[in-house]
């Protein structure tokens, strides 16, 4: 989701600022050495950068690493190294090519290496493989690693224990931690700082993300809606340089709605929008381009996703708040998408697909990750008997080029396409 | 009652996908109530206080036919779940009054969703436990999931849960978990006279039985095999190690020991061995078994290990204590837990001379000709080297 913006595109101002934010960030993950600042290694879901933030780390996120050598066609191999080093071929590829890159020197996409973590965070938020993937790491960097454990919301409410118990290993182990790593002691005024900043950029993301709405939707809500997540859900959520970008990407989107123009392509503006779709599941990285591209040759706009929820579920309303910064930190993560029962995902789809206007759902089933992708046919059908709305289920992998089959999934596209048009014409016999 | 007829009953038990003996428990008492749960832990201690049966659930095994399960499920993921399902949709599990979905997984806590959306008139829960084992963190948060988890029971049951009740629990379950351990210790020591399948057998009814009976069980075949003679053989002292949850078939086990090495020690059905030491009878018992969970519970991938140096320790201390020569990684295809520690403990493993093969299964595995020869080519080359 962070890397690099396609260059076909006419720059916009927000797509240079994330550029230059990316970039600087390499930047200052690989001169460490340097600068003497401590680097955090932890994952997008209940990334707490607000408060890596306050102690003045950087924060390494290993999926978007994993997304950046996929998407620049390097994944592949660093997978295969992995499973030549005894890793499964049935395990989640985002931690075989993290496995995989290390030993390959680690290189950033600055062509510098990345130095080893000071300290592993395991926000152990809606995946089982969180909490292996950092003990594979420890395993390899033996620096010190902490543990978040962020309980799943198995009956669809956040439970003031599991709250409690959230808070309580922030302030008794994660903080703590942090003091000792860094040797910053901990500043809750800045961390309140922090998140009075996140909680603006999280009401643009969520205006942006609700401009979909509109029929004739400014925004590609999927192949477009990773690149909007990027600064929020990785290393800037909390700082000036967010509030920043999501101002100037609300300030053009609102211009694009202005101006009746749909969603901005690699290939520039996209013409007619003859499908909208709401997408369940993360997208497929080796091949992001070509897969992108079956969707809008054919006039299909992704209209909500989520995925781009992964990081935080900001359209339900939740906003970090500076009032109750351990709870709002606790309760982010407690919320985000994966981290929700099957129930409550159905309900979110469904909410979708009806406010967005959408005509139907698709999902994207990720051979890697049973987190999202365990019970997503049963998710289908619900969709379909709810909404009474086609769904269509193609097969994907994120980094492992070898699941993605351009040729089957443009098929299934296809057919899909098809089956809304019947369903068109069948609702305007009916 | 010689073991001969004890693993016959077993066997019975094992085969019957519809689960007669559980149907005929509840239906003995009006007002019976029974809770399935699926691997790896649950504390069956508050359930049966509440007066109801907990009945380990363990997928289909290898005769079932999946018919529906498949369509719920993509070819990736494991086969349990939908041979869970397909016990569902088929009414075998319709005398169900609850299920319990511990914290293994993302298959199965996904699956707590699913249950609830495909059988909404059964109570359904994800029962979470804790990676944190400070006890002013992860156990006061585990003692609060065991009280909502007693609440509701309560519910179901008509009826409050006293202390005492789950106290008298406690006292039967350590009864049970002792012989469980005197079994598996019996077998380490002579594993001539308690083939694997049969100890495995044993294990298995008890995921059906009520414990009280189960004790029985268990009691007459410790003292029905003192009395047998069973030729000794000269094979290997294997440990099997990653099959927590989705069961291999009971050929597979068969096979494994035909191939000539005796399992001393596994992972199959770890609830009856879950807590490993005496749970405390008096005081609080919600308590005690926190305290039980976090300071002296099994270990296995479903856990977090806190320390770099403690990864896969619990598998070297069963190697030492076991005398085994060597360690089988059987875990089920896509099973995340076990296929992303195994690289972990194989390294853990290597570093200590110990020699180990790697092979997957699904509980519907037919071909067992390349594991034999797998396991029967692993135990030729320890007797060659050792
Ligand atoms: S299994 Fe899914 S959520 Fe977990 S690390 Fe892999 S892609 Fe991410
Ligand atoms: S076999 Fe493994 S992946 Fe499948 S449900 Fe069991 S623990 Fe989960």
């Amino acid at each position: 989701m962070s890397a690099d913006i396609q260059t076909e595109v006419i720059k916009e101002a927000s797509m240079l600022k994330q550029k230059e934010m990316i970039a600087r960030n390499y930047d200052e993950l690989t001169s460490t050495a340097e600068s003497g600042r401590k680097m955090v290694s932890t994952f997008v879901p209940g990334n707490l950068n607000e408060l890596i933030n306050c102690f003045g780390m950087l924060n390494n996120l290993p999926e978007i690493n994993a997304i950046n050598n996929g998407m620049r066609k390097k994944s592949g191999a660093m997978i295969m190294d992995a499973e030549r080093a005894g890793h499964s071929e049935d395990v989640c590829t985002y931690v075989k090519a993290d496995i995989g890159m290390m030993s390959k020197g680690n290189i950033a996409p600055n062509g510098k290496p990345m130095p080893a973590p000071d300290m592993l965070l395991l926000s152990y938020t809606g995946c089982f493989t969180f909490m292996k993937w950092f003990e594979l790491l420890r395993h390899e960097y033996g620096c010190e690693t902490v543990m978040l454990q962020v309980p799943y919301t198995g009956d669809g409410v956040i439970t003031d224990n599991m709250r409690q118990f959230v808070v309580k290993q922030l302030k008794e182990e994660v903080i703590p931690a942090m003091e000792r790593v860094s040797g910053v002691k901990f500043d809750i005024d800045r961390l309140r700082e922090n998140l009075a900043r996140s909680a603006k950029a999280e009401d643009d993301l969520v205006w942006v993300l609700e401009s979909a709405k509109n029929v004739r939707s400014p925004i590609d809500a999927y192949f477009g809606g990773v690149y909007y997540i990027g600064p929020i859900f990785t290393a800037f959520r909390g700082t000036e340089d967010a509030v920043e970008y999501y101002r100037l990407l609300r300030g053009e989107v609102e211009k694009r709605i202005e101006q009746g123009l749909g969603p901005i392509t690699p290939e520039g503006d996209m013409d007619e929008e003859r499908y909208r779709l709401v997408v369940e599941g993360p997208p497929n990285w080796t091949s992001f381009r070509e897969f992108w591209k079956m969707f809008y040759d054919e006039g299909a706009v992704v209209v909500a996703s989520t995925y781009t929820k992964v990081g935080g579920v900001y359209d339900l309303g939740f906003r970090h708040d500076p009032e109750r910064p351990l709870e709002s930190l606790a309760e982010y993560c407690l919320g985000c998408y994966t981290n929700r029962n099957l129930p409550s995902r159905v309900e979110l789809l469904e909410k979708y697909v009806n406010e967005y206007q959408a005509d139907g759902l698709l999902i994207n089933s990720i051979k890697s990750c049973n987190s999202f992708s365990a019970g997503q046919l049963l998710m289908m059908q619900e969709i379909e008997k709810r909404t009474g709305k086609p769904g269509a289920f193609i097969e994907t992998d994120l980094v492992d080029p070898r699941y993605f089959s351009a040729a089957n999934v443009k098929n299934r596209l296809e057919s899909y396409f098809q089956m809304i048009n019947q369903k068109r014409q069948s609702t305007k016999v009916a | 009652m010689g073991t001969e007829s004890i693993i016959a009953r077993c066997e019975t038990l094992f085969e019957d996908i519809d689960f007669q003996v559980v149907r005929e428990w509840k239906a003995a008492q009006q007002g019976r109530k029974v809770v399935g749960f699926m691997p790896v832990y649950v504390p069956e201690e508050i359930i049966h206080a509440a007066g109801m049966l907990p009945m380990g659930i363990l997928g289909g095994g290898s005769d079932l036919e999946v018919i529906h399960g498949d369509a719920f499920y993509q070819s990736y993921i494991c086969r349990i779940p939908r041979s869970t399902v397909e016990l569902g949709i088929t009414g075998r599990l319709d005398f169900l009054d609850g299920m319990l979905f511990p914290s293994i997984c993302d298959v199965i806590r996904n699956l707590s969703g699913m249950w609830k959306l495909m059988q909404p008139k059964v109570y359904a829960r994800y029962f979470d436990v804790p990676q944190n084992y400070q006890d002013d963190v992860g156990g006061v948060y585990y003692q609060e999931e065991m009280q909502e988890l007693r609440r509701d029971l309560a519910k179901l049951a008509g009826h409050e849960i006293s202390d005492e009740a789950i106290l008298g629990s406690i006292g039967i379950y350590n009864r049970h978990r002792q012989l469980v351990r005197d079994l598996y210790a019996l077998r380490s020591a002579e594993p001539w006279k308690v083939p694997s399948t049969e100890a495995y057998l044993l294990m298995r009814a008890g995921m059906l039985l009520p414990v009280e009976e189960h004790i029985e069980m268990l009691k007459g075949y410790l003292a029905a095999v003192e009395l047998e003679d069973k030729p000794r053989r000269d094979n290997c002292r294997v440990i099997i190690n990653g099959s927590f949850c989705e069961q291999p078939p009971l050929n597979l086990i068969k096979s494994i020991e035909m191939a000539g090495c005796y399992v001393v020690d596994d992972d199959y059905m770890l609830v009856n061995r879950w807590l490993m030491e005496e749970v405390s009878t008096e005081g609080d018992p919600i308590r005690n078994l926190a305290d039980a969970f976090l300071h002296h519970s099994a270990d296995s991938a479903a856990k977090y290990c806190t320390k770099k140096e403690e990864v896969g320790q619990y598998l070297l201390d069963s190697v030492k204590k076991n005398s085994a020569e060597g360690v089988i990684f059987a875990a089920p295809s896509f099973c995340d837990p076990a296929l992303l520690e195994r690289p972990m403990l194989a390294d853990r493993m290597t570093q200590h001379n110990i020699p180990h093969i790697s092979f997957k299964y699904a509980e519907n595995s037919g071909q067992m000709q390349p594991i034999r020869e797998q396991a029967g080519t692993f135990a030729d080359s320890i007797k060659l080297w050792s």
